[in-house]
């Protein structure tokens, strides 16, 4: 997702590529991460309609469609300056909280699973979904299909499609739910309830109580202190669909609060010749190159960040667990990178629990579900976390609502600077006097995965490996290592 | 019995293809015991040296799923298409170009310039753009080149099938790879996982031949659950669509854009439209023409929104 043209990350075709360069003592000189593909969305979607934006838009990304296709419907709703019925926005809130249980329940049995129920040091062949299925049981693995495809439907009963959902219009949606739907989408949520809290009780069990992990979780070698941005609520409390910008500094200061119309403000993006990805930066504090510390504007955006910039979060079970992980952490913001898989499932019980508040909501069966717009079109941000970050669409169109300009800072480009530095600093810590063990390649990785980086939305596929080139090369330039993720 | 050996593989695209296989759920599960995948970068780690070490037509079927805008997609479309007895274009990227095929509207300079120079968060006063080989001061850094016209993957390589859909729905993708188990396999060339005659042949919509004297956008009225959309004055795609997909955008109250592509014997799914729209406009004087003609305020975006590539058209001059 890129902003832009770049896909977004998104597809970045599921492909990553490092390149590792040792000096004359073998040890790291330097380490790029690149993004070899564009596809140019902001320049393409130019003289389109812009009311067909959540549709063409929602082709970013395969993985998170749902994300794309609200934020493009909220930046027709600026653009049409058109308050859409409460029902229309609790329905896409709705979509939006089962969209995330598919997409967090996903990245943690089959991206990041492995490495936390398996252990990091775990032989490859074990360290996948079937390894996982295989150390927790069989029923597990059903049920993590089960409880995905269920979030899938509930999205589709509201959106029309399981993949590519079709139904933000601007000022609202394109069809109300009935009661037998409404009652289908309870019982679902009820269920992703359950399940959550069964995820975070394998998670306590499998991982807070592991030392090896903990260890990880805590060393200096996965921390990287840096700004973190995010969504809240007018409490300060995590919020997904809607809400204002908020940028805590690496002590967790407000460092910004911001509507999302006010974003060019904040965020501006810095262009390498090696990448086709850009790097976002907090604009005024300036880009000092890919480090982090108060000086630097690289900021994080993602569920680690966002519970760094929140004040708790809006549902009972999900504020227990939010309590739990600073309190075991010990500080805030935690800087450990390794803590956002832990952050992803806090997330995850706030998704289930807020689809069951919504899907209990008596206003989610008004008919009424559209404003029709009466305004000349013109210009318009919508926003929204995406699970990956802060995703944000822009548009300006004429007077006949056809585009004239587009901009996209999409979820994983906020993190493009940190997880390139992410990357770095591994490679940094465990490649020695040129001893590049394959266990490196896992670790290394493991910095980059716990960003769940939509490059590769492959990561989101079974058996969960996301196909990443790391290339190692001697002070003579000559190719020393390539490696594959197993 | 010998397992079947496929390949996964995706090139410009969103991934949704991928997931739509994911949607297979349990069922990929029992089909492992039927099929080996054997490349499936999403998924398993082979590197294109593994499959450069392949012998020819060792892999049984390959399901490629994107378009072809740069020359890694075009590097990996002719490695395995050397190394697959069959080669099946998946969805409607790779079948027509897909949503990446609008970028055949604009050139890559004008790509370029918009995302790394006049983007409104962009700040890039050196005028730095991204090159396929960078000089960095530890060594040499490559990025694949970016194509300036978005290609099928039949206009790159010779292509046996074509499972069409953005993406394909769910239960097609499991026939679709039943048929490939079975082994009874239909001509070369065949469209698979879709159906022979129009969306509007599945839509449950009910239509009264109604004739339509003004074009109107989605968003400017409140579209009727139960009534053709056509009658409604919205631009719907179905009748030059090829249905499969059960109609479900219909179902959620939204206009077909197309992604199931041409009929079967049109060269063009825009001209076909084009045609299916005059069917239904009440015009009697030129000007009622004109007014009807003004509502298609985007003909390329609305007509070839998943098809460009593969239009008579190909793309724009720039």
């Amino acid at each position: 997702m890129k902003t832009v043209t770049i896909n977004p990350v998104t597809r970045l075709e599921g492909h990553g590529k490092i390149s590792i360069f040792l000096n004359d003592e073998g040890n790291v000189e330097n380490a790029y991460f690149q993004v070899p593909e564009l596809r140019g969305f902001e320049k393409f979607c130019e003289g389109r309609p812009v009311e067909e934006m959540p549709d063409i838009t929602s082709r970013i990304c395969g993985v998170c469609p749902e994300a794309h296709h609200v934020a493009a419907t909220k930046a027709l709703d600026a653009l049409f300056h058109v308050d859409p019925p409460p029902a229309a926005k609790k329905l896409r809130e709705l979509l939006y909280s089962a969209f995330f249980v598919a997409d967090h329940t996903t990245h943690f049995y089959i991206l990041a699973g492995p490495d936390f129920i398996m252990g990091p040091t775990a032989p490859k062949a074990e360290r996948n979904i079937l390894g996982v299925i295989g150390k927790v049981g069989a029923e597990v693995g059903t049920s993590v299909i089960k409880h995905r495809s269920d979030a899938l439907d509930a999205i589709a009963i509201i959106g029309g499609k399981r993949v590519h959902p079709s139904f933000g219009l601007p000022g609202g949606v394109s069809k109300a739910i009935n009661e037998t739907e409404r009652s289908r989408i309870e019982e679902i949520a009820k269920s992703e309830v359950e399940f959550a809290q069964f995820t975070l009780k394998i998670f306590d069990d499998l991982v807070l109580h592991n030392k090896e992990y903990m260890n990880l979780i805590t060393s200096d070698m996965y921390a990287t202190e840096t700004y973190y941005m995010g969504t809240v609520d007018s409490q300060n409390r995590v919020n997904f669909y809607d809400g204002n910008i908020r940028i805590v500094d690496p002590e967790g200061k407000e460092f910004a609060k911001y509507p999302a119309a006010d974003y060019q403000k904040y965020i501006a993006e810095h262009v390498e010749p090696w990448t086709y990805l850009k790097y976002p930066y907090l604009k005024s504090i300036g880009w000092r190159g890919l480090v982090g510390g108060k000086n630097s504007g690289v900021y994080r955006a993602t569920p680690l960040a966002r519970l760094n910039v929140s004040d708790g979060m809006a549902t009972p079970l999900a504020q227990a667990e939010y309590t739990k992980m600073y309190e075991t952490l010990g500080k805030k913001p935690v800087h450990s990178t390794l803590a956002t898989h832990w952050a992803r499932l806090v997330e995850l019980m706030y998704a289930a629990e807020r689809m069951l508040e919504l899907s209990r909501d008596p206003e989610v069966t008004n008919p009424n579900v559209r404003t029709i717009p009466t305004e000349i079109p013109d210009e318009g941000v919508g926003c929204v976390e995406a699970p990956r970050g802060t995703l944000i669409h822009h548009y300006k169109t004429d007077e006949r609502g056809l585009v004239k300009n587009v901009n996209l800072i999409v979820a994983t480009t906020n993190n493009h600077a940190a997880i390139s530095m992410s990357i770095k600093q591994a490679a940094e810590g465990l490649i020695k006097k040129g001893d590049v063990s394959d266990g490196v390649l896992n670790m290394v990785e493991m910095a980059f995965r716990a960003y769940d980086p939509c490059f590769a939305c492959a990561t989101h596929t079974l058996p969960g490996q996301m196909p990443l080139d790391v290339k190692i090369y001697d002070k003579n330039r000559n190719l020393l290592r390539n490696l594959r993720r197993p | 019995m010998t397992k079947a050996k496929v390949a996964f593989n995706w090139a410009s695209s969103c991934g949704g293809c991928e997931i739509a296989i994911l949607e297979l759920g349990t069922k990929l599960l029992d089909l492992k015991e039927k099929i080996d995948i054997v490349y499936w970068p999403a998924a398993l780690d082979y590197k294109y040296s593994d499959l450069e070490a392949m012998p020819d037509k060792n892999i049984d079927v390959t399901f490629f799923n994107g378009a072809i805008q740069n020359s890694e997609n075009e590097h990996v479309a002719k490695l395995l298409r050397a190394k697959s007895k069959l080669l099946v274009a998946f969805g409607s990227c790779a079948c027509g170009g897909g949503i990446p095929a609008l970028a055949n509207t604009k050139s890559r300079e004008l790509i370029f310039k918009s995302s790394y120079k006049e983007t409104p968060t962009t700040e890039n006063p050196e005028n730095t753009y991204p090159q396929s080989k960078f000089e960095a001061p530890e060594g040499t850094l490559t990025i694949p080149e970016f194509y300036n016209t978005v290609k099928t993957l039949e206009q790159t390589v010779d292509v046996d099938y074509f499972v069409p859909g953005c993406p394909p729905v769910g239960p097609q993708v499991g026939k679709v790879i039943e048929t490939f188990v079975s082994g009874k396999l239909p001509p070369k060339g065949a469209i698979l996982g879709a159906s022979d005659k129009s969306l509007c042949h599945e839509c449950k919509r009910e239509k009264t031949d109604r004739k339509v004297a003004k074009l109107v956008r989605t968003y400017e009225t409140i579209q009727d659950p139960k009534k053709c959309l056509l009658e409604q004055g919205i631009i719907c795609m179905g009748p030059a669509t090829r249905g499969g997909c059960e109609a479900v955008c219909l179902d959620a109250n939204m206009p077909c854009r197309g992604c199931y592509g041409p009929l079967p014997n049109v060269l063009d799914q825009g001209a076909k439209m084009l045609s299916a729209l005059s069917s239904v406009f009440d015009a009697e004087t030129e000007e009622d023409i004109q007014k009807l003609v003004d509502g298609v305020v985007d003909p390329i975006g609305t007509f070839y929104r998943f098809g460009l590539a593969q239009s008579l058209m190909r793309r724009t001059k720039q």
